[in-house]
C-alpha cells in the first residue's frame, strides 16, 4: 500500500502544488491566465506602451481610419484610440479588482459571522442578503451610483456592494458545512476561543471556493464597470475607459466604426480570460468537480 | 399546497420589508439636505417647503420611513419632479415596452438555450458539445451593449436591413415594431441563452443517467422519444427554477439594451431619472424591480411544485 501511495502522490504534493499542476494541464485556463497577465502588463506599463497621450486632442486628426500612425484610428476629438484602449485597461482592471476586494472585505466577515454564530444573527443577515439579491445587480449599482454621484470610485463602491451578497452566501454555506467537522469539534474541545476557531480553523477551509468565486466576480465586475461607464455613471471624460469609449462610439457608427471595435473587443477578451481562469481554478481547487 | 403557499408567502414578507428599507436608505446617501437636493437646481423655496412637509423631514428617520412605507403600500411611490407625474404612472407607461422586449428576449433565449443544451448533453464530448460550450462562454463574456453596437454596425449601417433605433408601438405599426425589436431582443436573449444552455446541459446529463431513462431505452423506445418525452420533461423542472433567477439579468440587460437602441422603456426611464436627478423615480423603479423579482421567483417556486407531484405533499 505504502509504495502505491508513494507512486500516486509525490512527497512534495501539497494541496496547493497539486492545484497548480491541475491548472497547468488545462489549456483554456492557461490561456486565460496569460491574457490576464498581458492586460496587467499593459495597464501598468501604459505610459511606455501607449504611442500617444490618451487625452491629447488633435483637430487635424479627427476620426481618421486606422493607419500606420494610428493603428486603431482616432476618435471624434482626434485622440489616438490605441492609446485610449491601453489606458482604459487601467480603469477596467482597477474596477474589477478593487470592487471584488470590497465585496470580499464586506462579505467574508459577515458570512463568517452568520454561519459561525447562527441563531438570530444568521436570520437577520440572511434576510438582508435576500433583499440585496432581489435587486438586480446592475439596477442596484445604478441606483447607488446615482445617489453617490457618477465617478470611477463610486462605480467601484457600487459594484462592490452589489456583489457582496454572493460572498456572504458562499462564506456562510461553507462555514455551515465546515463547523460540524471533527477537527473543529477537536479545536473547541481543547479550549480554543471562538475567534481563534473561526479564523484559524474554519476560515482557511473557505478560501478555495472564495478564490474561484472572486475570479468569476472580477469578470462580472469588469462588465459592470464597462456598463456603468457606458451609461455615463463610471469613469468620467476625458479619462479613458472602455465603456465610455463605446458610449461615444455609438454616435459615430457610420463615420468611424473602428471607434466601437477595439474597446469592445478588449472588454470581451479580458472578461473571457477571467471566466476561463475561474472555470479552470474551479476544476483545479475542487477535485470533486473535475 | 395551500400550507406551502402560505409558508412561502410568509418568507417573502421580511425580504420585501428589507428591500423597502434599502430603497428608503438610498435617500440617506444624498449629501446635505434632501429637500434641497431633491428640489433640483432651481432651489425654489416653495418647492423646498413642500418637499420638507411631504417627506416629513422634521421627524426622526424611523418615523419618516413609516410615512414613506405607508405611502408605498397605498401605491404612492412619490412624484417625478422633472415630469410632474406620479412615479407609478410613469412606470405603468413604460413597463409594456420593456415587457415586450423581455418576452421576445425570453423566446430567443429558450429557442437557442434549450436545444443547444439538450444537444450538448446528448452528444457529450462530441464536437457539438464543444461548440455549444464555446458559444455559451462567448455569450457570457460579450458585454451585450457592445454586441448591440456591432449588430447595428452590421445590419443597419452596412446592410441597411434593420433600423438602428426608433421604437414604434405595436398598435401603430406591428411590422415596424417587430423590425425595431428584433436586434434588441436577440442581444438581450443572447446572454440568457448562454446561462440556460449551461443549466439545460447539466440537468439533462443528470436525468439521462437516471434509472427510468435506462428503463425507457431498455424497452426499445426510439432515442428521440427518450430524450424529448422522458428526459427533457424532467430536466425542465430545475431549468424553470434556475431560469427564473435570470430575471434579474434580463432587467439589468434591458437597461443597457434600451440605451443602445434608444427604446423608451423601463431602463431608459431609470437612466434618464439618474441624469435628471429625479430620485423618486430611481427609488420607485428599484423598489418595483425588486418586488417583481421576488414575486416572479415565488411564482417559479409554485410552478416547480405544480410540475413536480412529489413536492405537493
Amino acid at each position: 500500500m505504502a509504495t502505491i501511495a508513494a507512486d500516486v502522490l509525490p512527497r512534495d504534493a501539497s494541496p496547493g502544488r497539486r492545484a497548480v499542476r491541475r491548472l497547468a494541464r488545462r489549456g483554456s485556463a492557461v490561456f486565460g491566465l496569460v491574457v490576464v497577465v498581458a492586460f496587467v502588463v499593459v495597464a501598468v506599463g501604459a505610459p511606455w506602451i501607449a504611442p500617444y497621450d490618451p487625452v491629447a486632442t488633435s483637430w487635424s486628426a479627427i476620426r481618421k481610419a486606422p493607419s500606420a500612425a494610428h493603428w486603431f484610428g482616432t476618435d471624434e476629438l482626434g485622440r489616438d484610440v490605441l492609446s485610449r484602449v491601453v489606458y482604459g485597461a487601467r480603469a477596467s482592471l482597477l474596477a474589477g479588482v478593487v470592487s471584488v476586494l470590497i465585496s470580499l472585505a464586506l462579505g467574508v466577515p459577515i458570512g463568517l459571522a452568520a454561519g459561525y454564530i447562527g441563531r438570530w444573527t444568521d436570520g437577520l443577515i440572511s434576510r438582508i442578503t435576500d433583499a440585496m439579491l432581489a435587486t438586480p445587480f446592475l439596477i442596484l449599482a445604478i441606483a447607488l451610483a446615482a445617489f453617490l454621484g457618477p465617478s470611477l470610485t463610486n462605480a467601484m463602491i457600487a459594484i462592490g456592494i452589489s456583489a457582496t451578497p454572493i460572498f456572504i452566501r458562499l462564506t456562510r454555506a461553507q462555514v455551515l458545512a465546515v463547523k460540524v467537522e471533527d477537527f473543529v469539534e477537536a479545536a473547541r474541545a481543547v479550549g480554543n476561543p471562538h475567534w481563534r476557531i473561526a479564523l484559524r480553523h474554519v476560515l482557511p477551509n473557505v478560501v478555495p471556493p472564495l478564490i474561484v468565486q472572486a475570479t468569476l466576480a472580477i469578470a462580472a465586475a469588469v462588465i459592470a464597470e464597462a456598463s456603468l461607464s457606458f451609461l455615463g455613471l463610471g469613469q468620467q471624460p476625458p479619462a479613458p475607459s472602455w465603456g465610455s469609449m463605446l458610449n461615444t462610439a455609438k454616435n459615430y457608427l457610420e463615420q468611424a466604426p473602428w471607434m466601437a471595435t477595439w474597446p469592445g473587443l478588449s472588454i470581451f477578451l479580458l472578461v473571457l480570460s477571467f471566466n476561463l481562469l475561474g472555470d479552470g481554478l474551479r476544476d483545479a481547487l475542487d477535485p470533486r468537480h473535475a | 399546497m395551500l400550507t406551502f403557499l402560505g409558508r412561502r408567502i410568509a418568507t417573502i414578507v421580511p425580504t420585501l420589508l428589507f428591500v423597502s428599507m434599502l430603497v428608503f436608505g438610498l435617500q440617506q446617501l444624498l449629501p446635505g439636505d434632501p429637500a434641497m437636493v431633491l428640489a433640483g437646481e432651481e432651489r425654489d423655496p416653495t418647492v423646498i417647503a413642500h418637499l420638507r412637509a411631504k417627506l416629513h423631514l422634521d421627524e426622526p428617520l424611523p418615523v419618516r420611513y413609516l410615512y414613506w412605507l405607508g405611502g408605498v403600500l397605498q401605491g404612492d411611490l412619490g412624484e417625478s419632479l422633472r415630469m410632474q407625474k406620479p412615479v407609478t404612472a410613469l412606470i405603468a407607461e413604460k413597463l409594456p415596452v420593456t415587457i415586450q422586449l423581455a418576452t421576445m428576449a425570453i423566446v430567443v433565449a429558450l429557442a437557442i438555450g434549450i436545444p443547444a443544451g439538450v444537444l450538448s448533453a446528448v452528444a457529450k464530448g462530441s464536437v457539438w458539445d464543444y461548440a455549444a460550450n464555446a458559444i455559451a462562454l462567448w455569450g457570457l463574456s460579450t458585454p451585450n451593449f457592445w454586441l448591440g453596437i456591432m449588430l447595428i454596425l452590421l445590419f443597419s449601417v452596412s446592410l441597411g436591413w434593420l433600423p438602428a433605433s426608433g421604437y414604434v408601438s405595436p398598435f401603430v405599426d406591428l411590422k415596424a415594431n417587430l423590425a425595431s425589436m428584433v436586434m434588441p431582443a436577440f442581444v438581450l436573449g443572447n446572454a440568457i441563452a448562454a446561462v440556460l444552455m449551461r443549466h439545460t446541459r447539466s440537468a439533462m446529463l443528470q436525468v439521462l443517467s437516471s434509472d427510468y431513462v435506462r428503463t425507457a431505452r431498455a424497452k426499445g423506445l426510439d432515442e428521440r422519444v427518450v430524450v424529448t418525452k422522458h428526459a427533457l420533461r424532467n430536466a425542465l423542472v430545475p431549468i424553470i427554477t434556475l431560469g427564473a433567477l435570470e430575471f434579474g439579468t434580463l432587467l439589468s440587460g434591458a437597461v443597457l439594451t434600451e440605451q443602445v437602441f434608444t427604446i423608451p422603456g423601463f431602463g431608459k426611464l431609470i437612466i434618464d431619472a439618474v441624469f435628471n436627478r429625479d430620485y423618486a423615480v430611481v427609488q420607485g423603479v428599484v423598489l418595483f424591480t425588486a418586488t417583481a423579482y421576488i414575486v416572479l421567483n415565488l411564482l417559479a417556486d409554485v410552478a416547480y411544485v405544480l410540475v413536480n407531484p412529489r413536492m405537493r405533499g
